[in-house]
């Protein structure tokens, strides 16, 4: 028992596998610790923010302020108020006006706006420029000014009593605040979705249902399966003829489609998690029945176990002391392979819109649902849904490696 | 055959046949023996002959499709749990593999006790029960005291069968079936294991049924010896006879087919 | 370990094979040697076949692997010679090893040999693969012809050339192949336990077929290793018996079963069980004890710890095989006089 075990650890697989799963136990345990927002709680009036950090403007504006001449302030500011389509259309307007083509370097924000400054004259004639087009350098000129400026923004506030707008405060370009100064400020590092939640948390929040979900069906799923296989193989005869008669019903009739019309028939009222989760294990105890039967087939005729029944030992004790542990290897394997396959087919379900109920807990084939029903990836929010995709790909593949891990363990046919 | 002492296990047209059809399969066909109360007996076939079913038929772990098993004159009637328990108290077996007869997960006190609680021991002191394991090991000599919290794996195959003729010791029963009991051993063990066997044997009284396919062994241990082919019993008497003056065209060439020492061994009736 | 080895000068004839002092040796897992072969010398000339006995785990099967010179990890070689036909292969690449000398100076049947035939190819094909490897410019025609004619004259059917492994019963499969393995006219052939697996009556046709190979000039000799003895002793002209990866006797046949000195191959040649009469007379041998964990080999004889005769000198001297007259020679710290009187006394004792 203790070689098996120090075997079990010094295989590669199984620690790598173990190490991701710990690692999202550990972060999926003390995450809601730290941060202790609610994960449903809808905090945006809009759809699918994008991941950053959220600064309060209204709030900086009261804080501390602080003078940083910083060197490419400007630059910056210009570089993002103009988009490469202004750039494009700067450059053409300059080679019309008779600018070398090869003087002209739309990436150098700073020798464009000077080229620009010197040679814009909006009462020049440019051949072939529509009416749209000229109004349309004109208002490009104004606001480059306007960036060009170096001057500060003011902020006026309505007097309670005359409800005229009074100068309350100045913000100059130079003016910087501590963001650990400004009261509100969130840091989304995953965004928002398309209800306005914090994804991030949404996901820790889903990945713990998820695996909730996942072990309640595996252990359903294992339990039923390792009784009807021990069953059935031990005793066989008319016990095993009727347990596989069940197995063999439940392998013909397809059972995700059974899940969805089990689903549908309890009604979004009482499909919670739990429920949910019960159910799936329900219905996939048939691999585990058939593979714990064709082990205990091939264990039955052992000697030892011809030995026990002649020591006088009863069937159950013969199942469970000489039989049981000798297929337990395997029967954890199963077990943490229904475990993922639970957590999988729940995801199937949520994306369906037939898992648990949506206003409860997330889980991470709701995100998925949700996702996809707001046609995320239609329009480029792949916060919203990848983060999910890579949750699910991690936690079915360490289990996955466990899984590998402990075969290689106690099958050594099987070691690279 | 011996009838001055009584006759404790007897068959009669007792028959085993698998599967029906085209797949049909006599095991055992038709196989009346007698076994003396105190006597060795061998039953000697190839692999495939059905000795093993046989064996495990007169064990009770079979049941057969047609014949009877007489136990001490009575017909044996073993359909429920609590006859069959009866049963096993009188009959015990030794298989081949030493390796594969022991649970793995049990330590080797576990072994001697439960052999200890099936006759009725559950109640005893510790110390008694501790008394009576050591004097099992003892007889097979190992040492009570080293085994204890090992595992049976651990030991050596001869170390292994040897506990189990310990267990044997234990349990007393009226009949042990050995089934190739020593074809795992290493020669130099052999011996060792067939003389505590014989000896179990005198001190309690012991009949003893080896399955074997080695005709040398059945011919030092046994007095009495059946050949099996193919489910039936082809030649059977004491062993000087059969082995010596077999009369059946098996037996002959089963005997002429073994390599000899002190004889000739003819190469050409191959 | 050292040891003081003797050239016996008998023969002025090259053996056909010559083994001197070879040790090979296990490395575990975690770095342990394991000398599985200790210092073993032997000698098999033309026309004459040597036999190994020994018990599981005594390195016999070690011994058969090393004499090819087909070491794989954990297997290395530690020391010594083979030298086949005047070669010394010792030391060679696996690989060369491989193309020169298996199947054509020397042929291996290891272990279960029928077991690894490939259930999916017929027995020519088999064949095929077998001769082409060696020698790639044999035409299909010229491989059928030769296997042809072998089987013709080993005895086997042709039919069963074109068969696949499954159909053919357990002797037919060795019998396939140790012909097979002898096509391409080795002069030396090692068979492991060639017999074990088989009923009597097969083990019957595959020794009459490895005499008739030695006979009729197939091979030149042969080396058979077994725990049986009395198949040693109907088979081979000389026996060794091994005992912790050491040699503990070297004798003819008859020396060995009837005569033996080595304690050890004392008890194991009074182990044997036969179906003759006189077996019921007598008291088989038993030696207790397992033999010593090689990992940390016992500084003085293998053997003490189980011997009879142990005296306290076994314990601590390393012991050599001792030469005496005839080609014999046995591992003991006695001299031949001192342990047959050892011997006669304790049978005098016995009988009274």
């Amino acid at each position: 028992m203790k070689h098996t075990l120090k075997q079990v650890f010094h295989s590669g697989k199984f620690i790598v596998g173990l190490s991701i799963f710990v690692a999202m136990l550990l972060i999926v345990i003390v995450y809601p610790l730290i941060v202790k927002y609610p994960p449903l709680e809808i905090i945006a009036r809009g759809t699918f923010f994008p991941p950053g950090i959220y600064v309060n403007v209204y709030d900086s504006i009261g804080s501390p302020k602080y003078t940083l001449n910083l060197d490419n302030a400007a630059a910056n500011r210009i570089a993002s108020k103009l988009s490469d389509a202004d750039r494009t259309a700067i450059k053409e307007w300059l080679v019309a006006d008779g600018i070398p083509e090869n003087q002209i370097d739309i990436t150098d924000t700073k020798s464009l706006l000077d080229l620009w400054a010197n040679n814009y004259d909006p009462t020049k004639e440019v051949s072939g420029m529509t009416l749209a087009k000229q109004r349309y350098y004109q208002r490009l000129d104004t606001s480059l000014r306007g960036i060009l400026s170096t001057e500060g923004v003011s902020i006026a506030a309505k007097n309670a009593q005359t409800g005229a707008l009074e100068e309350v405060g100045s913000v100059a370009q130079t003016d910087y605040a501590n963001v650990s100064q400004v009261p509100n400020v969130r840091v989304l590092p995953l965004g928002t979705d398309n209800f306005g939640r914090d994804v991030l948390t949404e996901l820790v929040k889903a990945t713990s249902v998820s695996l909730q979900i996942g072990l309640v069906a595996g252990t359903v799923a294992t339990l039923i399966g390792l009784t009807l296989g021990l069953l059935a193989g031990y005793i066989g005869g008319l016990v095993d003829d009727i347990i596989m008669f069940f197995t063999n019903l439940f392998t013909v009739i397809p059972t995700f489609v059974l899940l969805i019309l089990i689903s549908f028939s309890i009604g979004q009222e009482h499909r919670g998690a739990f429920t949910i989760a019960v159910v799936i294990g329900f219905t996939s105890w048939v691999w585990t029945t058939r593979a714990v039967r064709a082990q205990v087939l091939s264990l039955r005729n052992r000697d030892h176990i011809n030995l026990s029944k002649l020591s006088g030992h009863s069937i159950v004790h013969i199942i469970l002391y000489d039989v049981l542990p000798y297929i337990a290897s395997y029967v954890v394997m199963a077990y943490i392979l229904q475990i993922s396959s639970g957590i999988l087919t729940e995801a199937g379900l949520s994306i369906l819109g037939l898992g648990p109920r949506t206003t409860e807990v997330p889980t991470l084939g709701l995100m998925m649902n949700w996702a996809m029903i707001y046609q995320a990836q239609i329009l480029g929010k792949w916060w919203a849904y990848f983060p999910v995709i890579v949750t699910i790909a991690l936690v079915t593949f360490s289990m996955n490696l466990m899984n590998t891990g402990l075969d290689q363990v106690f099958n050594p046919a099987l070691r690279d | 055959m011996p009838d001055e002492t009584s006759v404790c296990l007897r068959t009669s047209g007792l028959t085993k046949v698998f599967g029906a059809g085209r797949q049909k399969c006599v095991a055992v066909d038709h196989v009346d023996m007698e076994l003396c109360e105190g006597g060795v007996v061998s039953i000697v076939g190839e692999s495939g002959s059905g000795k093993t079913t046989l064996a495990k038929m007169l064990l009770g772990l079979i049941n057969p499709t047609e014949g009877d098993i007489y136990f001490q004159g009575k017909k044996r009637d073993i359909r429920t749990q609590k006859k069959k328990q009866e049963y096993w108290r009188n009959i015990q077996a030794i298989f081949q593999d030493p390796y594969c007869s022991y649970n793995m997960f049990n330590k080797i006190d576990a072994v001697l006790l439960d052999c200890i609680h099936m006759r009725g021991g559950r109640k005893l002191p510790r110390a008694k029960k501790t008394e009576m394991m050591a004097e099992a090991c003892s007889f097979v000599n190992l040492k009570f005291e080293e085994l204890t919290n090992k595992y049976p794996f651990e030991l050596s195959g001869g170390q292994m069968q040897r506990l189990m003729i310990a267990r044997i010791f234990l349990l007393k029963p009226k009949i042990l079936l050995a089934d190739e009991p020593t074809s795992m051993i290493d020669a130099c063990s052999r011996a060792t294991i067939l003389d505590m066997l014989m000896q179990l044997r005198n001190e309690i009284g012991m009949t003893v049924i080896f399955i074997t396919h080695d005709i040398g062994l059945a011919y030092y241990v046994s007095d009495v010896v059946y050949i099996m082919e193919h489910g039936k019993f082809v030649e059977s008497g004491c062993a000087d006879d059969v082995i010596l003056h077999p009369k059946a065209t098996y037996t002959r060439r089963l005997i002429s087919d073994v390599p000899k020492i002190h004889e000739v061994w003819d190469l050409s009736t191959v | 370990m050292k040891d003081v080895a003797l050239e016996w000068v008998i023969d002025m004839k090259i053996p056909r094979l010559e083994v001197k002092e070879l040790t090979t040796k296990y490395i575990t897992r975690f770095q342990e040697n394991i000398y599985a072969v200790d210092h073993v010398s032997l000698k098999v000339e033309d026309g004459k076949s040597l036999g190994i006995a020994g018990e599981s785990g005594c390195g016999k099967s070690t011994l058969a692997l090393s004499l090819m010179g087909y070491y794989f990890p954990p297997l290395h070689y530690t020391s010594g010679e083979i030298i086949i036909d005047g070669r010394n292969i010792s030391g060679m690449d696996p690989d060369d090893v491989r193309k020169s000398i298996l199947g054509t100076e020397i042929a291996y049947i290891p272990q279960s040999a029928m077991n690894a035939l490939n259930p999916t190819q017929k027995i020519i094909n088999f064949i095929e693969d077998v001769v082409q490897a060696h020698d790639p410019y044999k035409t299909k025609k010229e491989v059928h012809d030769l296997a042809r004619s072998s089987f013709e004259t080993l005895g086997l059917p042709a039919e069963v050339l074109q068969k696949y492994p499954v159909e053919l019963s357990g002797g037919m499969k060795q019998r396939t192949v140790i012909a097979v393995s002898v096509i391409l006219s080795p002069k030396v052939l090692i068979a492991d336990e060639p017999s074990s697996a088989l009923d009597v009556t097969s083990q019957k046709m595959v020794i009459k077929m490895l005499k008739n190979l030695m006979e009729n000039g197939f091979i030149k000799s042969m080396i058979f290793i077994t725990h049986e003895l009395p198949l040693l002793y109907n088979v081979t002209d000389d026996i060794m018996v091994m005992y912790a990866g050491q040699i503990v006797e070297k004798a003819t046949a008859k020396e060995a079963v009837f005569d033996p000195l080595h304690p050890y191959a004392k008890g194991l040649m009074g182990s044997i069980i036969v179906p003759e009469s006189g077996l019921r007379n007598t008291k088989l041998t038993a030696i207790p004890g397992v033999p010593p964990n090689l990992k940390n080999p016992p500084s003085g004889c293998h053997f003490a710890d189980r011997c009879k005769y142990v005296m306290p000198e076994c314990k601590v001297t390393s012991v050599g095989l001792r030469e005496i007259f005839g080609g014999r020679a046995y591992r003991c710290i006695l001299s031949e006089g001192e342990l047959r009187e050892v011997y006669s006394k304790e049978a005098y004792q016995n009988a009274r």
